[in-house]
């Protein structure tokens, strides 16, 4: 199995929608242990000791340009420690967001939505290093933390959260079906042990990715939340039997309270079926209880509207009112750079970021239907994964019919693939495509891991 | 009317594999020719085509499509009659005598090629390019196997980046069968190879189709160049 290397170095803090380099260093809360106040004098004194090198560590990475200094201090702090997320945890009301796609958002949801000081991993840097050197930064009792699949067990193991959200699980990069599967596994494996013994925390989890179902329904205490799943090719066979799964209905709704149809899906063999009991839905509005109304977010897409309403009972296990949430959650606009308007070249562009074939096919139906040209911008760097070959697993031909215009480092590999497609594209340099566009501002640019930051490096916000 | 089959691909479709029958689908269209591309799913029989796509999987699906090619028999005669074959890296595999799965076990394969396939030393991840008769052929590689060729039989090419079946050949060709590690839409990446299989399941001459899949063909050619 590969390291899980594309979170390792985090691009952007989520809170403030600017790039790390331009966010003014806390100072004094960087190098005072007394900032945290009673909460560290509990640690002992080798995780004191853990928790001003951590914080020493990252503002000298930080002041000498080595990235964000959020990975480096954390893994010196657990090297010194290795107890230091638990210890740093402890005493804390936790939420974990887990899942292929969505997580950054959901978590920036969360946080919005849960409201007052709020503790979390905005960088996105989403391995134990990274939630130690969130918590080293405050000593706020409330937290959310995007937490990579792969390091979800063992961060449960180590946080004891009050709530744990499971979006949904898809390859990603070179990922294959079947690795997908083994996440399920182990965390199926996981859950079993974890939430009859160590921890008491509620699972909230997408009832229509059988994925999550398989893993999710060991956990004695799990709010199932039926929302958007585009994506059903990695679970084209059951985790129980192996054979088929039957979808039956596909989504048709997008987004703003329109008319939709659910898709449902059973084993075709043996009983492996959704959960009977949901806490919340997501069809023309938003079901939570008994309570049904459109959630009117500014951040657009329908898996946005998903992501917020498991957001919102993932809260409501917090004893957040539903309605304070949401409207707390509808003041955010953009994520990280994501769904944000940038200007560059005299031009307006709305960035957007998809790195699977999963959160391609979720972008396909949000630009759906307009016939104006699109940027679609490709990498194959470390954080991308080397190998472009998933294009051929994301449904390019949903683009006919309007100009794609292909962008970044494999840009070729993108043409190639629209060219097969039977999709009209153009390829260009970045410093030409702004005159080459025929179409109005704004105009949308999806782009992959990487390209995704040069897209937002050389772009100004509006 | 050429028929194009992609065999399983719920079992053996990783890594965009599915890329190959669409670039085949595609190329011949584009040339105006009578062309079809199907899928056979697990459970159904194998229909008559004329070229069957054989892509990647892990051991538990590559035991699996195995053994329900097996047990449905037809493909060895479908060969005999002259349809051809290609397939990639789990693929090639399963065309030979044998191969490694889940602990340490051997599974014994279709048995159409002396070919064994051992598990690796280590995992071989990253770009593989293989010299085929004066062509390079430009892929990328993520498997855990070694593949031992017979003394009759002649390997796709030489290894000049990567490591194929050893590090020195990579793959395999018969007169009917074609095979490669080079993982996903392989087909994308070498045009030229896509028409030399749709040449010889058409047994006729291709006209020339220029497209931006040979500028990507010269690039990939280029960033690898050994």
């Amino acid at each position: 199995m590969r390291i899980p290397l594309r979170k390792s170095q985090a691009l952007f803090c989520k809170g403030t929608n600017r790039p790390p380099w331009l966010v003014p260093l806390p100072f004094s809360g960087l190098v005072s242990v007394k900032a945290m106040g009673a909460h560290v004098r509990k640690l002992g004194i080798r995780a004191i000791f853990a928790v001003r090198v951590v914080r020493v560590v990252n503002r000298l990475s930080r002041l000498l340009g080595r990235g964000e200094g959020t990975v480096i201090g954390g893994r010196v702090g657990l090297a010194i420690d290795s107890q230091l997320l638990r210890k740093l945890a402890k005493g804390r009301q936790i939420v974990l967001v887990s899942g292929t796609n969505g997580k950054t958002t959901t978590t920036a949801l969360l946080r919005e939505g849960w409201g007052g000081d709020v503790v979390s991993n905005v960088t996105g840097a989403n391995m134990p290093a990274g939630h130690v050197a969130a918590l080293v930064t405050s000593a706020s009792t409330r937290v959310v933390l995007e937490v990579d699949e792969a390091w979800l067990v063992k961060v449960i193991r180590d946080t004891e959260p009050a709530v744990v959200v499971l979006l949904n699980l898809s390859r990603d990069q070179l990922d294959r079906a079947n690795e997908v599967r083994q996440v399920a596994q182990r965390w199926r494996d996981g859950f079993s042990d974890l939430f009859n013994g160590v921890s008491a925390g509620v699972v909230v989890a997408n009832a229509n990715d059988p994925l999550v179902v398989y893993a999710a329904e060991v956990a004695p205490r799990v709010r199932w939340c039926a929302v958007m799943n585009w994506w059903t090719e990695d679970a084209v066979s059951c985790p129980v039997c192996t054979q088929p799964i039957t979808y039956e209905g596909t989504w048709t709704c997008s987004g703003q309270g329109e008319e939709s149809e659910f898709l449902s899906w059973h084993c075709s063999s043996c009983d492996f079926s959704p959960p009977t009991t949901v806490e919340a839905m997501m069809s023309t509005k938003a079901h939570v209880g008994s309570q049904s109304l459109v959630l009117d977010l500014q951040i657009p897409g329908s898996f946005n509207e998903s992501n917020a309403l498991i957001a919102l009972e993932a809260l409501a296990v917090l004893g957040v009112d539903f309605h304070e949430g949401l409207e707390r959650m509808r003041q955010l606009r953009s994520v990280a750079g994501r769904f944000e308007l940038r200007t560059w070249r005299g031009r307006t562009w709305r960035l957007m970021l998809a790195k699977n074939p999963a959160g391609f096919e979720s972008l396909f139906h949000l630009v759906e239907g307009s016939k104006h040209d699109l940027v679609v911008a490709i990498n194959a760097n470390v954080a991308d994964g080397h190998d472009p070959s998933w294009l051929y697993d994301a449904h390019f031909e949903r683009l006919r019919g309007r100009r794609v215009w292909c962008s970044g480092e494999r840009k070729l590999d993108l043409a190639t693939r629209l060219y097969y497609a039977d999709v009209e594209f153009g390829v260009s340099s970045e410093e030409e495509l702004a005159a080459n566009l025929s179409s109005s501002d704004p105009i949308d640019v999806i782009a992959n891991y990487t390209a995704f930051a040069s897209w937002y490096e050389r772009s100004s916000p509006c | 009317m050429l028929k194009i089959a992609t065999i399983f691909p719920e079992l053996l479709g990783t890594y965009g594999d599915g890329g190959n029958g669409l670039v085949l689908l595609q190329r011949a269209k584009k040339r105006g020719l009578d062309v079809s591309l199907h899928s056979v799913g697990i459970g159904d029989a194998l229909i008559d085509a004329d070229l069957y796509l054989l892509g990647g999987g892990e051991d538990g699906p590559q035991q699996q499509a195995t053994e329900a090619l097996r047990r449905d028999g037809s493909l060895a005669k479908r060969l005999d009659d002259g349809a051809h074959i290609f397939a990639v890296c789990a693929g090639l595999q399963i065309l030979g005598t044998s191969f490694a799965v889940h602990g340490g076990n051997s599974a014994r394969g279709l048995e159409f090629v002396d070919a064994e396939s051992v598990r690796s030393a280590q995992r071989s991840v990253g770009d593989l390019v293989v010299d085929v008769d004066g062509h390079e052929l430009v892929g990328f590689e993520n498997h855990g196997g070694q593949t031992h060729l017979g003394p009759d039989v002649r390997p796709l090419g030489t290894v000049r980046r990567g490591f194929g079946n050893d590090g020195r050949v990579d793959g395999f060709r018969t007169t009917v069968m074609t095979a490669t590690y080079s993982h996903g839409p392989v087909l994308a990446l070498n045009p030229w190879l896509a028409d030399a299989l749709l040449a010889a399941s058409l047994r006729i001459e291709l006209e020339p189709l220029a497209s931006v899949a040979d500028d990507l063909y010269e690039q990939r050619r280029r960033a690898l160049r050994v």
